[in-house]
């Protein structure tokens, strides 16, 4: 187990190191600079004042190192659009407001997505089988910003159940969760319908069946947790589409999450919010893959950590 | 033998499934009964109905696409064909268990061995965990796996073919059940293995007193354990009784084709196997009469278009064919009287 952590601890870090690398070259590859705005240029000396400042007149080489040692300090260095701000700080404000609205709708998709697709499979080919996939096909077709926008509609402007938008109250969470939730919850209930059909039909259900087992801990203890690993291995990807998904939303609902810096980073060229928020949400993926990985193995124990068989 | 109580009383039992275009009739009126600490096999060629016999006494046909379509299966008293499915969750595992053929599917990969054999427990005997863990090690002991304490925190791909046939057995005689079926225990293995299985087989009835139902389609299997036969064929009972009458004096045409098919290690070996040539009906249109007439060699006019009724061969030695018939025994003698030996 601990040769499997360090391992894949090294694979992380080659694999972010990459990502950087990428990056970094591709944004510089983009024409234009952040001191020049819809063909407009500032004045040449104030430009190149800046570009100095920010090293941004240094060989792109150069400058490519310069990112790597102040990476390694764990320096994402200072918004450029944003002077009086550095991206550290705009992580450290964005991201719990990203990471609650994430967690709330990840946890509700994945609970009413299980359960959903749990429900369909045990009615296999009856009505609520028939609704929850109808739901699951709907679930997948609508962007979410359109579910967001029918959320406001209804909960907000005509009910007047929930604030329109905005954060602060535990209020606030719910249509940006749900509308976040939503694709993620057909396509977790999809993939569990999918699996719970086949595990059913295993020969081990029926053993558990003839040892007297109720209906209900069969589902629960000998089928579901074998249906159930597809969904763990989707998890890590779905994480981050709900992150990044959450930029959408996060701008319908006015939150005050990473997304509006993410976005706000690429329309400025702000080069070091484009970096930072990049390498952020890469590390935050490789170590959702990460965790996925080792639950894997807690769920099947045929799936073992010797070095050479894991993935690495 | 004779005085034993009588366990299991199977009479009548009809079972249908749906597919699509029609009904298929698994189970064709059989009848049989299990006496007290007796090993009873059901032999057949695959699609008989043996195994959907086996799983109707457990009440698992799916219910979804089978279902008892008639008859009584009286155990204690209790119709178990009539049941209340939460009744039935109590005898299942308790008093009535089951094993299946292939060991590797029918145990839960993800879960620990010792939980599979204590979930029944606990849900049976309503005991603690400290309390299942222990008749757990004892179990497991009964069947033959050395080092049970931590052999129960291990996974089913951790064993070996064998070891995880006595698993199954081991789950299936935890709760001491009064009858144990055996779905073809020992198909999956190899030979040496299934030996060691049938022994294992005969030393726990001997311990506990168990009545087992073995349904196999291997004749070896049948004389090592069985006490009596069932020789099934589409659905019917065709003839059954002690293993010896079976063996020694079938009656049964079906019976007699399935013991000279078996290749034997003394036959001399450029003679070869005799088949019964041939399929089984269709039983989605069962045929009117014998089910085994089209294969038969001695079928007569009357096999084709009449059921034929049971007969006492010898006391308990009944079999389902025309040619017992006095009528036909009469006939037969007439023709082949001239030229029999």
């Amino acid at each position: 187990m601990l040769s499997f952590v360090i391992r894949r601890f090294i694979s992380m870090i080659v694999t972010l190191w990459l990502i950087i690398t990428l990056t970094f070259f591709l944004m510089h590859a983009v024409p234009g600079s952040p001191f020049e705005k819809d063909g407009k240029g500032l004045n040449e000396a104030v430009a190149a004042n800046l570009n100095a400042y920010y090293n941004l007149d240094k060989p792109l080489i150069v400058q490519y190192g310069l990112y790597l040692k102040q990476l390694v300090q764990f320096d994402l260095g200072p918004s450029i659009a944003n002077s009086s701000d550095t991206v550290n700080k705009m992580i450290a404000r964005g991201f719990p407001v990203s990471f609650q609205l994430g967690i709330v709708s990840v946890l509700f998709a994945i609970v009413t997505g299980i359960a959903l697709g749990v429900v369909a499979a045990l009615r296999h080919n009856r009505l609520i089988d028939y609704i929850a996939m109808i739901i699951a096909v709907v679930g997948i077709s609508i962007p979410s910003f359109v579910v967001a926008s029918l959320l406001i509609k209804y909960l907000a402007v005509e009910w007047k159940l929930l604030p329109t938008a905005t954060w602060g109250t535990w209020q606030h969470v719910i249509m940006p969760a749900l509308a976040l939730a939503f694709g993620p919850i057909a396509i977790i209930a999809r993939l569990t319908r999918t699996n719970m059909l086949e595990v059913l039909t295993q020969e081990y259900i029926e053993t558990a069946r003839a040892k007297g087992l109720s209906p209900a801990t069969i589902v629960i203890k000998h089928a579901l947790r074998n249906a159930v690993l597809p969904v763990v291995t989707l998890l890590g990807a779905l994480i981050a589409n709900v992150l990044t998904g959450s930029f959408v939303i996060e701008k319908i609902f006015a939150i005050p999450g990473m997304g509006k810096y993410f976005v706000a980073g690429i329309n400025n060229r702000d080069y070091s919010v484009i970096m930072g928020t990049t390498v952020f949400y890469s590390a935050l993926l490789i170590f959702m893959m990460f965790v996925v990985d080792v639950l894997y193995g807690i769920i099947d124990p045929r799936i073992k950590f010797h070095g050479k068989e894991s993935k690495g | 033998m004779e005085q034993r109580e009588t366990l299991l009383e199977v009479s009548g039992l009809k079972v249908t499934f749906r597919a699509h275009g029609g009904e298929i009739s698994a189970v064709r009126d059989v009848n049989f009964s299990l006496k007290k600490g007796e090993t009873l096999a059901i032999v057949g060629e695959s699609g008989c109905g043996k195994s959907v016999t086996a799983k109707s006494i457990m009440r698992l046909v799916p219910e979804h696409i089978g279902k008892i379509a008639g008859g009584s299966i009286l155990f204690k008293g209790k119709d178990l064909a009539k049941l209340p499915e939460k009744e039935m969750q109590g005898i299942r595992g308790s008093e009535i268990s089951m094993i299946f053929q292939d060991a590797m599917t029918s145990l839960n990969p993800t879960i620990t061995i010792g939980e599979q054999i204590m979930e029944g427990i606990i849900r049976h005997q309503k005991v603690p965990r400290s309390e299942a863990k222990r008749q757990a090690i004892e179990i497991l002991q009964l069947v033959g796996i050395a080092n049970p304490e931590s052999r129960l925190k291990q996974y089913l791909h951790q064993f070996s073919g064998g070891m995880r046939q006595r698993i199954m057995i081991a789950i299936a005689l935890v709760c001491n059940p009064s009858i144990l079926i055996a779905d073809e225990p020992t198909t999956a293995l190899d030979v040496t293995i299934q030996a060691q299985i049938i022994d294992l087989f005969k030393s726990i009835q001997q311990k506990t007193g168990v009545s087992i139902i073995i349904i196999t389609h291997d004749l070896g299997v049948v004389a090592k354990i069985a006490d009596r036969v069932n020789v099934m064929y589409a659905g019917k009972v065709v003839e059954s009784g002690p293993v010896s009458d079976i063996f020694y004096n079938p009656q049964h045409p079906y019976t007699k084709g399935l013991l000279a098919s078996m290749p034997r290690l003394d036959a001399d070996r450029n003679i070869p196997l005799s088949p019964i040539p041939g399929t089984p009906p269709d039983l989605f249109s069962p045929p009117l009469g014998c089910a085994f007439a089209e294969r038969c060699n001695h079928a007569l006019e009357v096999c084709r278009n009449y059921q034929p009724e049971e007969t006492k061969v010898h006391n308990a030695h009944a079999v389902s064919c025309w040619l017992q018939d006095p009528r036909a025994k009469k006939l037969l003698a007439s023709t082949q009287a001239p030229t029999g030996t």
